[in-house]
């Protein structure tokens, strides 16, 4: 469930465009304003607010965003006004063309959107960088990183409810059998990972932990150093609950001596309408504190309040 | 009378022509009404179809089977040119799985359809199977080209004009480099083969075929040696004229099996609205032949009307 608020009645995008330009007018930056207006609107009327500032003014609200916002707040501001699509495909890129072994942020994207999504990024991804995602992560990544994410980015995944408990049965034990020979990368372990259905899968998981006793994860937690190990642990938790997985984001960018902003700002900008209330809700009962105390005692200013906002919380 | 039996017997064909001539059937039927000693002669006549056990009369049923398959082409073709090309290429996919097409197949669509088109199809074969095709070909099809082939079926490949030169010269290299280190039998398998070939647009591969020529002083699909696979995939993004041109030929051959003949059928129908004035030319030039007059000669009856329709003109 999502925790943006949009109030009942809310102004025209051009009284809004307006706002925010004002906003942007004379010195220094009316950031409330900005909060006020875009962390209360969702994506199609933040493309409307977009278009009519375009069509007013002659140029994009980002561009403006990008000018008068600084830090942690434009970074966080910029990736939430842009439409779902955009901001994954911005996202995958940094992703793709900075890659190293550690940074599971295509898995995140590639499982926790639907099939259509990822498509629709995708055909995003085509207009805004002139190339395909897949082409670009097969040219960033090597070896079995490659074979993973490739097919991980590239999947149709069917979407329909069927499964067939023979095939997740024979598959479960395929499974068991790779990972016992620490053939971790082994083409039938990617293939079933990168292809089946999302319901499928889960089966399968549950006919692995039936079966063999221990929950897959935990077998495929042998070398807790192994980078490639953790990105198959990534998979698999972000099919079966992608919540679970990115309560841990949050909490592990919460933890560090200092904050991991980038984590930070990427979990709640692609959540906030999505599902960023059922995070919020792991988050308190793995940490009992709310997760809004635990980001106003970590982060300041207005990448706080904008974060605050975006969760939720009711401003003062 | 022995005219009229030779005329009989063609159109019930199954001499290596494609398809049944219906309107001679017809005019036979009225010719010999109330006359069932023709017929009795023309058995006796037409050994291929007809034998006997001691004294009965019966059809061989081999003969049978094939006819089946010849007066099916009309059928098969009026059915496919009604139905929605998504899911004229999602059926024909599906037939590959169940081992009943050959597997160039799958190369033949995911290369020769646009990015939108193969979208399409694959959201008809979820529609009609219940599976994905990635999982399925990933599942049903376990040669050495299973990799190459999955990553042709779940491309997306970029339609616009921009292509980065720079990098389709560095691809044509290292294709090279790729080719000559890996064994011929492993090429197929050759990560950066399958790379460049199942993720780059088509401008850009097209880019590639050609700095490679120019840097290699060769065309690539040479030194890919026998492997099908590479050279349809190779041939299907860089010339799909020339690919259906010689598909359509390959269907015509003395002694063509029943896949090829097939083809004729899918290459008709599915090009018909796309590129079929193209691939008539590049026929022409490479077989010194109007595809149209190629056509008239070695097919019947309807399926031959309906073919000469598709080709146009």
């Amino acid at each position: 469930m999502a925790t943006l608020t949009v109030p009942h009645s809310i102004p025209s995008p051009q009284e809004d465009c307006e706002q925010l330009h004002k906003a942007f007018e004379g010195w220094g930056t009316n950031e409330n304003l900005i909060i006020s207006i875009l962390a209360h609107r969702n994506a199609a009327q933040r493309k409307a607010i977009r278009q009519a500032y375009q069509a007013t003014y002659g140029k994009d609200l980002l561009e403006s965003l990008l000018h008068e916002a600084h830090g942690d707040f434009e970074k966080l501001v910029l990736l939430w006004t842009l439409e779902p699509s955009e901001r994954d495909a911005l996202l995958a890129n940094e992703a793709a063309t900075k890659w190293h072994a550690a940074n599971r942020v295509l898995i995140e994207i590639a499982c926790a959107r639907s099939s259509e999504e990822l498509f629709i990024v995708r055909r995003a991804y085509h207009t805004q960088f002139k190339r395909s995602l897949e082409e670009d992560v097969a040219a960033h990544t090597k070896g079995d990183f490659r074979k993973l994410l490739v097919p991980l980015v590239s999947a149709y995944r069917y979407e329909g409810a069927e499964v067939n408990m023979h095939l997740a049965k024979s598959e479960a034990k395929l499974l068991h059998d790779k990972i016992s020979d620490k053939a971790y990368s082994d083409e039938e372990v990617i293939r079933v990972l990168t292809t089946r259905s999302k319901p499928q899968l889960l089966a399968t998981f549950n006919q692995y932990k039936n079966e063999f006793g221990n929950a897959i994860n935990k077998d495929l937690k042998s070398d807790p150093k192994d980078d490639f190990l953790a990105a198959l642990r990534a998979v698999v938790r972000l099919i079966c609950s992608p919540e679970k997985y990115l309560e841990k984001v949050v909490r592990l960018s919460l933890n560090k001596m200092g904050t991991d902003e980038t984590a930070l700002t990427r979990t709640v900008a692609t959540r906030a309408e999505v599902d960023l209330k059922v995070i919020k809700e792991v988050y308190q009962s793995r940490n009992s504190v709310p997760l809004e105390k635990a980001v106003k005692q970590d982060t300041h200013r207005h990448y706080e309040d904008l974060l605050l906002a975006l969760l939720g919380c009711e401003e003062n | 009378m022995a005219d009229e039996n030779q005329l009989l017997k063609k159109a019930f064909s199954g001499h290596g022509g494609f398809g049944v001539d219906e309107a001679t059937m017809v005019a036979m039927v009225t010719k010999w009404r109330r006359q069932p000693d023709q017929k009795s002669r023309f058995r006796r006549d037409f050994s291929e179809f007809f034998t006997t056990i001691g004294s009965i009369e019966k059809c061989e049923d081999d003969y049978l089977l094939r006819l089946k398959t010849e007066f099916s082409r009309f059928k098969n073709i009026m059915v496919l040119w009604l139905m929605h090309p998504w899911e004229r290429d999602a059926r024909w996919m599906h037939h590959v799985m169940h081992k009943s097409y050959p597997f160039t197949v799958i190369i033949e669509i995911a290369c020769t359809r646009s990015s939108e088109e193969l979208l399409g199809a694959k959201r008809a074969y979820q529609a009609l199977f219940d599976h994905s095709v990635e999982e399925d070909v990933a599942y049903h099809i376990k040669e050495n080209y299973s990799k190459l082939l999955v990553g042709l079926v779940s491309s997306f490949r970029y339609e616009g004009s921009q292509v980065d030169n720079e990098m389709a010269k560095c691809e044509a290299k290292a294709l090279n480099s790729a080719i000559k280190s890996a064994g011929s039998g492993k090429l197929i398998q050759n990560e950066e083969i399958v790379r460049i070939l199942t993720t780059r647009s088509k401008r850009h591969l097209k880019a590639i075929f050609k700095h490679y020529k120019e840097l290699h002083g060769k065309p690539i699909e040479e030194d890919l040696g026998a492997n099908l696979c590479l050279q349809e995939t190779v041939k299907c993004i860089d010339r799909p004229a020339k690919y259906f041109s010689e598909a359509i030929n390959n269907a015509f051959k003395e002694g063509a099996d029943k896949q090829s003949k097939i083809a004729l059928t899918r290459v008709i129908i599915s090009r018909a609205d796309v590129d079929m004035e193209v691939i008539k030319e590049t026929y022409h030039k490479q077989f010194g032949i109007k595809l149209e007059d190629m056509i008239t000669k070695n097919t019947h009856g309807h399926y031959k009307d309906a073919l000469l329709s598709l080709v146009g003109k």
